[in-house]
């Protein structure tokens, strides 16, 4: 066991793999989270602005397009093509694909989350916010926006965990990542137990800060107002 | 000031209003009466434009309302609304609710803002709620907050949608009491309601509503003592005033 445990871990520095995967995951997730809540905005609010208006049909369309495409592929298919197709003859840093595609399928799910909030708040919210003379874009960020987050904070949470475990997908492609790190140590030591427990762990301890950060800002919030 | 001409509204086949005209002048109080779903309060709502009329006009001082080229928001900020339901801003003190508007609409500055919302709720006796948020408030007293809301932006018009349906009887009072010492200002005011002792003591004017139509429309004394419709006389009836 000991020996198992310093042929994955110590010699030839194996340790670094798995930080340098720890490094790269955490860059993806990071990147991709922040990329799918911008895009996840803007479609919420193409959206939610088309049912109150009746404006933008063509945007409005092509919004749902996104979200129902994004929803109906799996990931790893839609890391492909964005490897393989998109960016075939392109040079490009492959940790920024990674970015990318899972942004971008991030960004269909946190917009639904969003639209859910958004219509989660009482219509009657908006028509004061009318009333008062400010235009859509002062209601929504200052009456519904702050409301809706507290209402979707769980959902938020729980699609970026999943977010942050997905990024696993990217060792389909070649990018050294958690997963990846511990199949290349597994190839050298011909020892799959170890090094899939360790990342196990290291995922399984991610996302339980993650979840207890996302718990304390559910708290924040409840402070603030309710 | 406000003239409403041939407006009508239909929600998919139903007609809500069948060709209104109204006109409402400086200085009036008018109160709107008539059974509920008559339509009076998606007249309220077609006047500032949170419905958008099907047919017809809504000129505010000879601007028209349901016109592309019109900002609407500009003209909102001169006509208040109060609604039933308060629709103040539960994350909001009752302070930010106060001066949210003014401030974000570069009205005033926010030590001025400031200023004038305690200067308001003093007059109304709530100055020690300030720091409050809504859902610590009794129901009369988030009405009178939603009220002085909306005075902050000096409005030329104050539309009062239902403002006692959800108040027990003792808060109707601190409600209603409120808006009459705001009539006297000389407030151009509209008020949709069924406190008909209020209606009596408060308007110069009555309009009634049934089935979307403004079937009459007076003084108090016309309207009370001397009802000409027989809609009028059956809702008179029923009321038992």
């Amino acid at each position: 066991m000991l020996d198992s445990l310093y042929q994955t871990l110590i010699y030839d520095n194996r340790y670094l793999y798995f930080l340098e995967g720890l490094k790269n995951t955490l860059i993806i997730a990071f990147f991709a989270v922040i990329l799918g809540i911008i895009i996840g905005i803007i479609i919420s609010l193409i959206r939610n602005y088309h049912d109150k208006t009746n404006k933008l049909k063509i945007l409005n369309f092509l919004a749902k397009c996104y979200v129902n495409i994004i929803r109906g592929t799996p990931v790893i298919l839609q890391l492909m093509i964005i490897y393989y197709v998109i960016f075939a003859s392109v040079d490009i840093n492959i940790i920024i694909v990674g970015i990318l595609a899972f942004g971008i399928n991030s960004g269909a799910y946190v917009s639904e989350i969003i639209r859910a909030g958004i219509n989660s708040i009482d219509k009657g919210q908006l028509e004061a916010g009318y009333s008062l003379g400010l235009n859509y874009s002062k209601i929504m960020r200052f009456i519904i926006f702050p409301q809706a987050i507290k209402n979707i904070l769980p959902a938020l949470g729980n699609e970026f965990i999943t977010l942050l475990k997905e990024t696993s997908v990217g060792a389909y492609i070649g990018i050294v990542e958690l997963t990846k790190a511990s199949d290349i140590i597994a190839s050298r030591t011909y020892d799959y137990f170890l090094p899939l427990i360790v990342v196990a762990i290291i995922y399984l301890l991610l996302t339980i800060v993650l979840s207890k950060l996302v718990n304390l800002m559910e708290r924040k919030l409840d402070n603030v107002s309710s | 000031m406000l003239v409403v001409k041939n407006l009508s509204k239909r929600f998919g086949k139903t007609t809500v209003l069948k060709n209104i005209n109204l006109v409402v002048n400086k200085k009036d109080r008018v109160a709107i009466i008539g059974s509920s779903g008559c339509g009076k309060s998606t007249l309220l709502r077609c006047i500032n434009q949170i419905e958008t009329p099907s047919d017809g006009k809504v000129l505010f001082e000879g601007i028209p309302l349901n016109d592309k080229e019109t900002d609407i928001n500009k003209i909102r900020i001169k006509m208040g609304m109060v609604f039933q339901q308060f629709n103040l801003f539960p994350h909001l003190k009752v302070i930010d609710n106060i001066i949210l508007a003014p401030v974000k609409l570069g009205i005033l500055k926010k030590d001025e803002a400031i200023k004038k919302a305690k200067e308001l709720l003093n007059k109304i006796g709530l100055s020690e709620k300030i720091n409050n948020y809504p859902k610590e408030l009794s129901g009369g007293q988030m009405q009178r907050v939603a009220i002085i809301r909306a005075l902050m932006l000096d409005p030329e018009l104050m539309m009062f949608d239902e403002p006692t349906s959800a108040l027990d009887p003792k808060m109707k009072l601190e409600v209603l009491d409120l808006m009459k010492d705001l009539g006297k200002t000389g407030l151009t005011m509209i008020v949709v309601t069924h406190e008909m002792q209020f209606v009596k003591d408060f308007a110069n004017r009555v309009i009634f509503m049934e089935n979307g139509e403004i079937i009459e429309e007076g003084s108090p004394k016309d309207i009370f003592n001397n009802p000409k419709s027989k809609e009028l006389k059956e809702f008179l009836e029923n009321i038992c005033i």
